[in-house]
């Protein structure tokens, strides 16, 4: 029988993960990466809650936070073109500025 | 074993052998691809309790555009060179970084399991509508419309505020991808109507790349 329990162990286990991975990659899109599978953890989370509370307000949170999560993404995939085209190769050990 | 559990257990392997290739590929271009994995993994958990929508939007939005933007901008940079993982730049940073996920789950597991009474989590609803309210002639609601009768009615205010936000992510990020050569340069004339620069048309592909993943 499946309980949402059963989603909040395997979002807790993704998010784990995925944090993980922030903490150990160097390359910013893989780091990046990592963080989309950190909020895909969270949505597993919301879509698991609202099922097993019969409400729809969990379903409609995910909604809105794949929308920011694309604007993160477009933002932050422009930071990292930024920042390539000037120095090639850049890993996020040397992105110790904030201008380019 | 109900169909139900089956489903859940065989999507949640996928989600993990995923998410695990996204964090130990060398190559950026595996990494996305095991992305892909872990989000068809997602999709299908949503169907599985019936978020029919959702599963959709996962599919076109984070597979669609969101991983096709990783590649494109991989592509672009030509960040294809494979990261030497034997390498390790801080001293203790792996171990360090292995317990403070492991941490992570640990805390995690003891609040959910500490949360939940007999495997049953028990609450109130915030928004106001059932997963299985009906509509006036008896019928329970399909997904869809539930989803669209909270979202412009009691989410309104919130969903104009995401037009906004999905508005300033684009201009920002047109303004962050621009190629400027040297110092910043003068706006371009305004020419008059029909007359056409041939000068810019080599314009940053960046930016249109860039531009892509944003129309979902």
């Amino acid at each position: 029988m499946l309980t949402p329990t059963y989603y909040l162990v395997l979002s807790a286990l993704v998010f784990s993960i995925g944090a993980f991975g922030v903490l150990v990659r160097r390359n910013p899109l893989i780091m990046f990466m990592c963080v989309e599978l950190m909020l895909n953890a969270v949505n597993l989370t919301f879509i698991g809650l609202a099922w097993g509370l019969n409400d729809i307000g969990g379903q409609v949170s995910v909604f809105f936070v794949m929308v920011v999560a694309a604007a993160e993404v477009v933002v932050g995939l422009a930071i990292v073109v930024a920042i390539m085209r000037r120095r090639d190769g850049a890993t996020a050990d040397d992105l110790s500025v904030l201008r380019g | 074993m109900g169909l139900q559990l089956f489903s859940f257990l065989i999507a949640g392997v996928i989600i993990v052998a995923g998410a695990l290739g996204v964090v130990l590929s060398k190559h950026p271009v595996h990494a996305a691809l095991f992305l892909i994995q872990t989000l068809f993994g997602v999709a299908v958990e949503f169907l599985v309790v019936e978020a029919h929508f959702l599963a959709a939007i996962q599919v076109i939005v984070y597979a669609g555009a969101i991983v096709i933007l990783f590649l494109f901008v991989i592509m672009l940079l030509g960040v294809d060179n494979a990261e030497d993982l034997s390498i390790e730049p801080i001293i203790g940073q792996r171990p360090l970084a292995a317990l403070s996920g492991a941490a992570i789950f640990g805390l995690l597991m003891t609040v959910i399991f500490s949360a939940s009474s007999g495997g049953r989590i028990t609450g109130e609803g915030s928004v106001s509508l059932a997963l299985d309210a009906t509509d006036p002639t008896g019928e329970v609601l399909p997904n869809v419309e539930q989803l669209a009768q909270v979202i412009f009615t009691d989410m309104v205010f919130a969903f104009e505020v995401t037009a906004i936000l999905l508005t300033v992510a684009v201009v920002g990020a047109v303004v962050m991808a621009r190629r400027i050569p040297g110092a910043l340069q003068p706006l371009p004339e305004v020419l008059p109507i029909g007359e056409f620069s041939t000068e810019d048309q080599g314009e940053s592909t960046a930016v249109a790349a860039t531009e892509e993943g944003e129309e979902h």
